[in-house]
């Protein structure tokens, strides 16, 4: 039996079902309501980010830092802020980097990129030298390969253990190139080599139920709220 | 002239990730009254994330600003595709008045811009939300197709990378479950559950662990090569010129 169609007549899950559609159609070929859809999602987002940005980064951390009196228009009950004279030189750099905008002076847009490569270069190497470098050791080998708990040997706790360090050491034996893999070094490569596959295998399977997730998602958004079947 | 225009990038990029790197492990004294050098390290850990969040707005400006250039000139050219031109910049235009003007957001400019039943919340919930994740789900597809064409178990290797795909897609939907079910409880660990958990729990680790730490010392390498201007490009400011 086939359930009863209920159409919403709400605008917005009109607009979204249709757009929703519009980029399936794609599953058949190219075709003017996909390239319809496309053309609007690159409009609206790179508004979208711009207005977000404007409103949460630009205006409180820049603009009523320079001019305090402008929050008598987003907050008037709220004291003015004191002037920051900092806020000048990221004012400063913005607008350099608007600079690249004039043939004439786009070198001057490499300082703004000089920063923002600086600070990319700096917060980088703290990051991962802490969480992806110390911290990851830390967690292969901070643990101990004996866990205990109530006085009893975890056995397959250990053994869980021991393959995660095994596995680890030897996927980084298999990135170092500077050594040629043979013998029993060649070995132990390999050994990482088809542990790397198992993850690459693993993520795969991970993005796979990621996407189907979502699709899923969309089949239910058109089923439910636009039809009204489900 | 032309020394400033080369050294001035590098000296910037130098002198900044070194105060952020000296931030992050040289303990500071608080207070006013600090002296210079304590006081720099303050602010590079204060202010340069968001000096840096500032500089990515520009940089969205900057976008946005190309964006309507290349599709006005595309119209103007009239182009076979000006109709889909017109397009984007209606949908730019539009979304950039009702988001910086606040339209519909109680109240007016003092209310928050995502603030429901603001304007660019709906256009958020009506165009962007779905459209983002109907082109992402459209992926399962092309994965699927690709996956079918390009997997085959023909050496080691690839054996255990299509095995543990399907394991792991296998253990996370309710038909796989049924699969194994009837697998007895003394040789559970065997239901494709319990081995897709294993699977991510340890191989998985290991390898993300394995990927993650020669990642980082890439990173590092790169970000200490950046620092002393030895890699071309950054010094540069990207172009190589």
């Amino acid at each position: 039996m086939i359930a009863a169609i209920h159409l919403s007549g709400d605008v917005q899950v009109w607009i979204g079902a249709l757009l929703t559609l519009m980029v399936f159609s794609f599953l058949w070929r190219d075709n003017p309501f996909y390239k319809f859809a496309e053309h609007v999602f690159v409009g609206v987002s790179a508004a979208y980010w711009m207005v977000m940005g404007f409103w949460t980064t630009l205006w409180p951390a820049l603009v009523l830092k320079l001019f305090p009196a402008a929050g008598r228009w987003s907050s008037p009950d709220a004291p003015p802020g004191a002037w920051d004279p900092l806020a000048l030189i990221p004012a400063a750099l913005g607008l350099l980097m608007l600079a690249r905008l004039w043939p004439r002076l786009s070198w001057l847009g490499k300082w703004p990129t000089a920063f923002i490569l600086g600070t990319t270069a700096g917060y980088s190497l703290v990051r991962y030298l802490r969480s992806d470098f110390l911290y990851q050791i830390q967690a292969t080998i901070g643990t101990g390969l004996a866990p205990m708990a109530a006085g009893r040997w975890l056995w397959q706790e250990s053994l869980a253990q021991l393959l995660v360090l095994v596995g680890t050491v030897s996927g980084l034996v298999y990135f170092v190139n500077t050594r040629e893999q043979k013998g029993a070094y060649g070995r132990v490569a390999r050994w990482g080599l088809l542990v790397l596959m198992i993850t690459f295998g693993a993520s795969f399977g991970s993005a796979v139920m990621g996407r189907v997730a979502l699709l899923v998602g969309r089949f239910q958004e058109l089923l439910g709220p636009w039809l009204g079947i489900l | 002239m032309s020394g400033v225009k080369q050294r001035v990038p590098q000296i910037i990029l130098t002198v900044v990730a070194l105060l952020l790197i000296a931030s992050a492990f040289v303990a500071r004294p608080e207070g006013g009254s600090a002296p210079l050098g304590p006081r720099l390290l303050a602010i590079a850990d204060q202010e340069f994330a968001t000096w840096f969040s500032i500089l990515a707005v520009f940089a969205f400006l900057m976008g946005g600003l190309n964006l309507v250039a290349t599709h006005l000139a595309k119209i103007r050219e009239r182009g076979p595709d000006r109709f889909y031109s017109l397009v984007t910049l209606v949908s730019f235009l539009v979304v950039l008045v009702i988001g910086t003007a606040k339209l519909g957001g109680p109240p007016g400019l003092q209310g928050d811009v995502t603030a429901p039943g603001s304007w660019l919340t709906a256009v958020f919930d009506a165009v962007l939300s779905p459209l983002h994740a109907t082109l992402y789900s459209l992926l399962a597809f092309y994965i699927a197709s690709a996956s079918y064409r390009a997997f085959r178990a023909r050496s080691l290797e690839s054996s255990l990378l299509l095995g543990s795909a399907l394991v792991v897609l296998l253990g996370r939907i309710p038909a796989g479950r049924h699969l194994t079910a009837w697998i007895p409880e003394p040789l559970a660990f065997l239901r494709v559950e319990e081995l897709s958990l294993w699977i991510l729990r340890v191989p998985n680790t290991a390898g993300q662990r394995a990927l993650m730490i020669g990642i980082a010392l890439g990173v590092i390498a790169l970000a200490v090569r950046m620092i002393a201007g030895v890699e071309k490009d950054p010094r540069s400011g990207g172009d190589g010129s």
